[in-house]
């Protein structure tokens, strides 16, 4: 950890701690019935968003996949709104149209989570484009999993990123599973990074379980993007602990309880809380604090999104096209 | 005004709107280097440089794709898809996020990017590269859908295509890329979509069309003026979404009859939407149900005969508007 500073240190651990908050919660409720819809929940992946996230600037994007809300709540999106866009209310982020597979904020370059595995990365490498265009140095982080290296966008993608040195990070959230398949049935390589040489990028496997190798390696790739240099692909190797959808995770045929376990030995959050504690950097209290802080935004936030009306029928037919004129200066 | 061919309408309309507007730039397979597959965008990349006309790898939903994520950032696209047939292969990117996304993001994100295709057959290209799939965009809400049928209006409907800030689906019937006509060369020559032009005036029936088929539509209204002294009015749509329905509805309150062509397959085709909007608001005031005349239902075979036998032709739309005359 050194060469870390404490302060970052506690930031990616209070991320970490408001995902997991925030995914737990909505698991249940979920379950209880009281969330429409599907949920895909990032429990058990956290150190990735965390790592990430708290390189960026608001001006930085990101491309968030189907299991989107810890890159959202990472990246310092608005509970409330999140909650909110969940229970499909008017106050939400999407105003209940996009639900938890659509949300998007794009004041804080979160640019949508997204219902089609693979459909990510092209729009990524636009992004990323469209800095380089303008000569800033802000960069897109590209999220995508084990499932979506398999779709054809995600080459076309590479391919154009290391063509073209744009300045985007591919961050390969190896979960072990597309969907119910486990990797061993979806594709015949081990690690995924493999492909970057196929592109011309570097490709970089890293323990995604590891918060701070996620910051390490993330913050390299991320310089090198702002730098000028180009593309680098990350895998990084975590573990879903709930289902694709839902939360159930356990006492299901496509894996052993085991092997759940085995990943829960190894949880982002206390290897982290464990590491900040021999650094005498967070005391068990401390970090007691942090989980009970995050509970109680969660909380306010959930108490929000109830109390909020649902969008009017008027709101149907509104913003199916834009009326705005061009921002480039035309009529 | 200058006489010019529709592909050097087109480059006038992609140079004034890059010269106006910093934030455009073009993308596509073979548009810079080469000039493009049917030549509309021949010197660009020399005006213009790499940063602004830039040559793609061949990946069409990587390119439509990379296109939403830089209209996201702030940048207003143009991508080329060489014809419309391979747009099938960036139809996820269209469909799920172009078309959707403002909507879905309650209005946050606007996707301001022109994708243009070649489309329509002809040319014994067989079944891959023929066909004429405008109907198809126009079924998708949130997308735009403009195909012009002559120089002039190529060039003022590109040029508003650039001042929109939803996605522009822009569809170039093959066949129009030569035909010649005078140009506006005013750089504020614009015309607005939602607006039919009728192209010529007539009290008998109405025939509608767009893009490659309005072409018919107009041999046609000559020889029913010719042979049988039947005073067709013709409709050229312009663009599909929106669609200025009411030029159409206030033409056939006038002649009474509704001739549908187009280059498109006839089985749930958009025909069948202008026909179903014919019926339900003028339907008192047709003297014969409204017909079709449209490609026959089958993948355009290469044999120059059986091609021209699958596409509807003037004969065609004159064999339909004289059965309405028939007892």
């Amino acid at each position: 950890m050194t060469g870390i500073s404490t302060d970052v240190l506690l930031d990616i651990h209070r991320r970490m701690v408001r995902i997991r908050t925030f995914e737990e919660e909505a698991g249940k409720l979920m379950e209880s019935g009281k969330i429409p819809g599907a949920l895909h929940l990032y429990v058990g992946e956290e150190a990735v968003a965390a790592g990430v996230m708290v390189h960026l600037r608001d001006t930085d994007q990101i491309t968030s996949t189907h299991r989107g809300h810890g890159h959202l709540v990472a990246k310092g999106g608005d509970l409330k709104r999140m909650y909110a866009e969940l229970f499909g209310r008017a106050t939400g982020y999407c105003k209940g149209k996009g639900g938890s597979m659509h949300v998007s904020d794009l004041d804080l370059g979160m640019l949508g989570a997204n219902g089609i595995v693979g459909a990510g990365p092209p729009i990524a490498i636009g992004a990323a484009f469209s800095n380089k265009y303008r000569g800033t140095d802000d960069v897109t982080c590209c999220f995508f999993g084990d499932g979506a290296s398999n779709e054809g966008t995600f080459h076309e993608a590479a391919n154009m990123a290391a063509l073209y040195k744009l300045p985007v990070i591919f961050i390969c959230e190896n979960n072990g599973f597309g969907e119910f398949t486990r990797q061993e049935r979806h594709q015949a390589i081990h690690d995924i990074a493999d492909r970057a040489a196929g592109y011309g990028m570097p490709g970089v496997v890293v323990d995604g379980m590891d918060a701070l190798a996620v910051y390490e390696s993330a913050g390299e790739a991320i310089a090198r993007a702002r730098r000028g240099d180009g593309p680098t692909f990350l895998e990084y190797k975590t573990y879903r602990y709930f289902d694709h959808v839902g939360v159930r995770g356990m006492g299901v045929i496509y894996r052993e309880d085991s092997e759940v376990l085995e990943w829960r030995q190894r949880d982002p959050i206390n290897l982290m809380e464990a590491r900040l504690a021999e650094q005498g950097l967070l005391s068990p209290e401390g970090a007691a604090e942090v989980h009970e802080a995050a509970l109680a935004d969660v909380r306010e936030a959930i108490a929000f999104a109830e109390a909020s009306p649902f969008p009017e029928p008027s709101a149907l037919m509104e913003d199916i096209y834009t009326l705005t004129a061009s921002a480039g200066g035309g009529a | 005004m200058a006489e010019m061919r529709m592909r050097d309408a087109l480059r006038e309309a992609l140079r004034e709107e890059m010269l106006r507007d910093e934030t455009i730039f073009l993308m596509g397979e073979d548009i810079g280097l080469y000039g493009g597959s049917y030549a509309v965008t021949k010197g660009l990349l020399e005006e213009f440089g790499e940063a602004r006309v830039i040559d793609t790898p061949i990946a069409e939903s990587g390119i439509v794709g990379a296109g939403i994520g830089a209209a996201m950032g702030g940048l207003h696209p143009m991508v080329e898809l060489m014809t419309i047939n391979f747009s099938f292969l960036a139809l996820d990117q269209i469909v799920n996020s172009a078309a959707k996304l403002h909507h879905m993001s309650n209005g946050q994100i606007h996707v301001p990017m022109v994708i243009r295709m070649a489309s329509g057959g002809g040319s014994q290209l067989a079944a891959t590269h023929s066909h004429s799939l405008e109907g198809m965009y126009a079924h998708f809400p949130g997308l735009k859908v403009v195909c012009p049928s002559n120089a002039a209006d190529a060039k003022g409907l590109l040029k508003r295509a650039f001042r929109d800030q939803n996605t522009v689906i822009f569809i170039e019937h093959t066949a129009n890329y030569a035909i010649k006509g005078e140009v506006p060369d005013d750089p504020d020559f614009l015309i607005e979509f939602g607006v039919a032009n009728i192209l010529r005036e007539g009290t008998d029936v109405t025939i509608v069309g767009y893009g490659g088929s309005v072409h018919q539509a107009t041999r046609a209204a000559a020889l029913l003026e010719e042979q049988e002294e039947i005073s067709a009015e013709v409709i050229d749509l312009r663009t599909l979404q929106p669609l200025d329905m009411d030029t159409v509805i206030a033409s056939v309150k006038k002649t009474n009859r509704c001739v549908i062509v187009e280059d498109a397959w006839r089985f749930g085709g958009f025909g069948g939407e202008l026909a179903s909007q014919v019926m339900e608001r003028a339907f008192d005031w047709l003297d014969a149900p409204v017909a079709r005349v449209a490609c026959k239902d089958v993948p355009l075979p290469y044999n120059r005969n059986l091609e021209f036998a699958a596409l509807p032709s003037e004969e065609d739309v004159v064999d339909a508007v004289l059965g309405m005359f028939k007892e």
